[in-house]
């Protein structure tokens, strides 16, 4: 009999496996139903405790439709360029020797990468290609301007994507790998026995077979983005330029006007952004899972 | 059949390798292969993991490329001919449907890559599938099919390009042993109907056995042997053919004049052209028997039972003579009155026998 059941009346027995998961509820009660909760809650109610929808009226203010929409590009960008360097890094290992050095070392680094974000990674961008950055100093001094006219860009969008890249193409040949594994090497040979070329087999059988997934991913590299706040919060001085930034000043204004109620109501919109994004990466991936397990 | 056991010429076309060699870094996968099959003939290349067998039908199908040699089809050298223009059939070990196409589309993309037109194509692919049983089942995707509907589309899809060779790469290998057997003969009789040339890749030995009119055991990139299938068990060339090809007893005999005695039994061999000497006679389980009658005393052939395996209709009787253990296959009927622990007196029936000599022993230096 195992340890984790016992019997009952009738030799049914309660399944008591379930015991080992508490940690991983308990986790995600704590750290994501709970505070969710707590931003619906907040966001749909007044100070004086009233249903309302009264937080919600700013959302359509000029400046805050400028975030939203930066937030947007920036991440679309970061999950665009990212799948697709992500898919050629992962089909470049893919296609290697399944237990070859190359796929263990790539992937054991787009794991830890992955992760890598906030300060730290902020810091590596400006220690290396910041006006002081020693990449940056060794560049200028073979006459190479990575910031003509004056115009660092690092401390603006364009270098938050490009920082927001260095961990959302790690994610990428993390979660397109396995789709990539699933291409069967029979389906080429398939297609050449029936006088197929590479053309074909990318047109007909591999990209309509990867694609789903393929897009799948890059929702899931959109959302990863979206929701970023500690790099941005890190890297950029100009408070409110994307959407977390714009909470984290509603929150904590220095001038005694936050407003926790309207950050709440951008949080919420945030996560019905990155709910409607996860369904359609979850509805993309189990289109492909019986076609490529 | 012809008197050498090959398929009267049907509508196939004569495929031939030659010389064929594949080397992997310092293995020799395949060594100067040569091997003709006959228009319309199914061939059966049999044998362990690693023998070449599979290498010798990438070759043929231009999957791979060989070292040196040739590949011949309808006497055209193809040999640096790229696969997608060999115009050849094949099926693989499984899983090779494409996975987001039913069935109908499956059968249908050879043809759209040969620029078929749509209705043609359409009824084409169901004349097919109505040639392997699928026609009910032409819009079910791989996953809504078993392993055996698979196969089948598989086979019709490779047959729908009306290829000039079939190849199959052990392509039932991960069925289950009824669906095979079945889809087995299946896989003969669309073969035989259609007419094409056959290579069949195997290392189940009763496979290729019953579907090939001819099967050709492989060992170390070698052909040991090709013929019909009962020449192959009955008169194998070889000791390697004849151990892996069915069930062999080594029983310790003594050569003299183109004979072998075992235990007693003076029994005829395959080669009488051998020296005489100590030797291993390789014996089938079928050519011993239990003795109708003599006295159970201590005798060369006299031993205890310690197993019975039921096979059905026959039944495969484990005997300890003392030195050595034999097996004996025969009728269920006669082997149920044999238990495990009984004693019994066996027959070797005088069926040719191969021998095998020792290595003699190196010398310590």
């Amino acid at each position: 009999m195992s340890a984790a059941a016992r019997p009952l009346e009738g030799g049914r027995r309660l399944s008591l496996s379930w015991i080992g998961a508490v940690p991983f509820f308990l986790y995600v009660g704590v750290f994501l139903l709970l505070p969710t909760a707590i931003i619906v809650g907040g966001s749909l109610l007044t100070p004086g405790g009233t249903l309302s929808l009264a937080n919600f009226d700013g959302i359509d203010k000029p400046y805050m439709f400028k975030a939203f929409a930066s937030s947007i590009a920036i991440s679309s960008v970061s999950a665009v360029v990212g799948a697709f360097v992500g898919a050629l890094l992962a089909y470049a290992v893919v296609t290697g020797k399944p237990d070859g050095i190359l796929r263990r070392s790539v992937m054991s680094a787009a794991g830890v990468l992955a992760q890598f974000g906030g300060v730290t990674l902020t810091f590596a961008f400006i220690a290396t290609i910041g006006t002081v950055g020693f990449v940056y100093v060794f560049l200028q001094q073979h006459g190479i301007d990575i910031y003509p006219n004056g115009h660092v860009w690092l401390y603006d969008l364009p270098g938050l994507t490009l920082i927001y890249m260095y961990f959302q193409i790690p994610l990428m040949v993390l979660v397109f790998a396995p789709a990539l594994d699933g291409i069967r090497p029979q389906w080429r040979e398939a297609t050449d026995s029936l006088g197929g070329g590479t053309w074909h087999y990318w047109r007909y059988i591999a990209g309509p077979l990867l694609f789903p997934s393929f897009l799948g991913c890059t929702l899931l590299l959109f959302a990863n983005a979206f929701s970023a706040y500690a790099t941005a919060s890190a890297l950029l001085t100009q408070g409110g330029v994307i959407l977390p930034l714009q909470i984290q000043a509603l929150l904590t204004s220095e001038t005694g006007s936050s407003q926790p109620g309207y950050a709440k109501a951008l949080a919420l919109a945030m996560i019905v952004i990155v709910l409607v994004v996860m369904a359609l990466y979850t509805l993309l991936q189990r289109r492909t899972a019986h076609w490529l397990r | 059949m012809t008197t050498d056991g090959r398929a009267t010429p049907r509508a196939g076309v004569e495929v031939r390798l030659e010389n064929l060699t594949r080397k992997y870094a310092t293995t020799t996968a395949l060594d100067r292969l040569t091997l003709t099959l006959a228009p319309g003939e199914l061939v059966a290349l049999l044998g362990p993991s690693g023998c070449g067998k599979t290498t010798a039908l990438r070759l043929l199908a231009g999957l791979e490329q060989a070292d040196s040699g040739h590949v011949v089809i309808a006497g055209k050298d193809v040999t640096n001919v790229p696969a997608n223009r060999r115009n050849i059939g094949m099926v693989f070990q499984a899983y090779s449907l494409f996975p987001h196409m039913s069935a109908r589309q499956n059968v249908e993309f050879g043809m759209q890559l040969q620029h078929v037109g749509a209705a043609e194509r359409r009824e084409r692919a169901r004349e097919v599938l109505d040639l392997v049983g699928l026609g009910p089942h032409m819009d079910k995707f791989a996953h809504q099919l078993s392993g055996g509907q698979q196969q089948r589309v598989a086979l019709a899809r490779a047959l729908a390009i009306k290829p000039k060779v079939l190849l199959l790469d052990e392509p039932l290998s991960a069925l289950d042993a009824k669906v095979r057997a079945r889809l087995r003969d299946e896989i003969r009789r669309v073969q035989l109907e259609v007419g094409i040339t056959t290579l069949f890749v195997t290392h189940d030995q009763e496979e290729a056995l019953a579907i090939a009119d001819r099967v050709g055991v492989m060992q170390s990139g070698h052909l040991e042997q090709l013929g019909p299938p009962t020449e192959i068990y009955s008169r194998p060339a070889t000791p390697f053919v004849a151990e892996f090809v069915g069930l062999t007893n080594r029983i310790k005999g003594d050569v003299r004049g183109g004979a072998v005695t075992v235990r007693g039994t003076r029994i005829p061999l395959v080669d009488p052209d051998v020296t005489d000497g100590p030797a291993t006679a390789l014996v089938r389980p079928e050519a011993v028997s239990l003795a109708s009658n003599g006295e159970m005393e201590d005798g060369p052939l006299v031993g205890t039972v310690i197993a019975v395996a039921f096979l059905g209709a026959m039944s495969r009787v484990t005997v300890d003579l003392g030195d050595t253990i034999v097996l004996a296959q025969m009728a269920t009927s006669a082997a149920s009155d044999t238990p495990a622990g009984t004693k019994v007196r066996l027959a070797l029936r005088p069926d040719p026998v191969l021998i095998q000599r020792e290595e003699p022993a190196a010398t310590a230096p």
